[in-house]
């Protein structure tokens, strides 16, 4: 149980194994909310400048258990929570994230670590108001990751688990494991199932009308009028612009 | 320790049956003279023909440079320092503390969670969720806490060239300097651990005495502790 929303802002997440769709599903949602003259922040997984160098050495060096690279991953969503996504939540933007805290319930336990002290760790981050859950069998989210990429890496393909000497069948195996971690939390969080395996057209669709569903009962921030520009500048309001950090 | 225990679920991926060594922490806040007592007791023991590793707080190969740029460019909030801490801490105790036990040695520990979690409470963090974030940590075989007075803390930062920042809460902000932040912050650390003495059987040693007195006093302590050699 993660602890509700108390703010004016809106908190939309997805999730999903690598390959899912999710990242092509939330790029075009943000898009068409600014479209629409929303207040979007966009936040990534792993992306805070604090731990970037922590990450890399960790990566580099193969130096991760389970238990460090949980807890790293937690500082790095801990500085992005406080720095970004908070503080967009209270000021009524809506902040769209790509991977949220279950990205760690589910990847971490599928490494060994303890259920419940994964969650006790993450135990500061709200319940979203919304969080989709791109599910896509196996073969194809292998097919699509594996279609265009020389190779995959270490942790990605789960070989600090010892699973398999080959890459790919370690991949299979781990993000198996993850996907049976998705399944068990739909119900314990309320995730929005969305069947990965559809075409992109008719994924969006369905996740614009749950979005529109939202936004019937809340009044988005809207965006100030800019004082009008000399001529040759242009104001940007740096609320709507994308943040890839 | 024959049979290691965990303050929670430990490292669930991880068998570890038998750990031969024995861990021994000191305990106590920021210029209580825990280092100078490590140095001395490895000294000591290496003497008696013991192996003997030591670790420390922010030590660990994977954290340490990060953990430093972000200590100094102040960038760190109250919750990503405990986490940070907690990468730290477990990188350490994974990859150091338990491989050397494994092996036979005494474990020296300038600071072990503990004081961690005290300084995460004094910085606003909730006290059961703190404990719960190590429950991957193991029960060492002693814990010694080294406690004095307010005031011979301040003297002895004095002695030692000054305040630091982090080390009187400055981040805060205790106080508008650093002298009564550092009283405010370090005695409410000490409450913490104080608190803690009970909760998790620390051994209490008066550490306003000298040197030499605290060190007979450790010795004191920990001698039971070591393996007799036949």
């Amino acid at each position: 149980m993660l602890q509700p929303n108390p703010y004016p802002g809106k908190l939309i997440i997805v999730e999903g194994i690598d390959g899912s769709g999710k990242s092509t599903q939330i790029d075009l949602l943000a898009k068409w909310l600014r479209a629409k003259g929303v207040v979007v922040y966009f936040s990534e997984w792993n992306s805070s400048p604090l731990v970037k160098s922590t990450t890399k050495l960790g990566k580099a060096d193969k130096m991760f258990t389970p238990t460090t690279f949980s807890l790293l991953q937690a500082t790095d969503f801990a500085d992005r929570w406080q720095n970004k996504i908070l503080p967009m939540i209270k000021a009524g933007a809506i902040v769209l994230a790509d991977r949220y805290a279950f990205t760690a319930f589910a990847r971490d336990v599928a490494r060994g670590v303890d259920r419940d002290w994964v969650r006790t760790v993450y135990s500061f981050a709200f319940q979203p108001d919304l969080a989709f859950y791109f599910r896509v069998p196996i073969e194809i989210a292998v097919e699509r990751i594996l279609t265009g990429r020389a190779s995959l890496k270490y942790y990605e393909a789960g070989m600090d688990l010892g699973l398999s000497e080959n890459k790919v069948t370690s991949f299979r195996l781990f993000q198996q494991r993850i996907l049976d971690e998705y399944d068990k939390m739909v119900s314990e969080y309320g995730f929005t199932v969305i069947d990965g395996a559809s075409s992109v057209q008719k994924q969006q669709k369905l996740v614009r009308q749950v979005v529109m569903r939202l936004m019937d009962s809340w009044q988005p921030l809207s965006i100030p009028a800019m004082p009008t520009a000399k001529k040759g500048h242009t104001h940007r309001n740096p609320l709507t612009e994308v943040s890839h950090e | 320790m024959s049979n290691p225990k965990f303050y929670g679920a430990g490292f669930p991926y991880r068998t570890i049956k038998e750990v031969p060594g024995t861990l021994i922490v000191l305990e106590g806040t920021d210029g209580v003279g825990r280092s100078t007592q490590v140095d001395l007791l490895r000294t000591w023991l290496e003497d008696e023909g013991f192996a003997v590793s030591d670790t420390g707080l922010k030590r660990s190969p994977l954290c340490e440079p990060g953990l430093e740029a972000a200590k100094n460019g102040h960038t760190l909030s109250p919750l990503t320092m405990s986490l940070f801490y907690a990468t730290d801490f477990a990188d350490r105790l994974e990859n150091q503390i338990i491989p050397a036990l494994k092996a036979g040695f005494l474990v020296l520990s300038d600071r072990y969670f503990y004081s961690i979690i005290a300084r995460d409470i004094v910085r606003g963090a909730d006290p059961e969720r703190a404990r719960q974030v190590y429950g991957f940590a193991l029960k060492p075989d002693i814990v010694l806490y080294l406690r004095t007075d307010i005031t011979t803390l301040t003297t002895r930062m004095i002695l030692g060239g000054g305040f630091d920042h982090w080390e009187s809460g400055m981040d805060i902000h205790c106080a508008d300097n650093l002298y009564d932040s550092f009283r405010l912050y370090q005695t409410q650390v000490m409450e913490q651990l104080d608190g803690m003495a009970t909760e998790y059987g620390f051994t209490t040693i008066d550490a306003s005495r000298s040197i030499h007195e605290v060190f007979e006093d450790l010795r004191r302590a920990i001698k039971p502790l070591l393996p007799r050699i036949r």
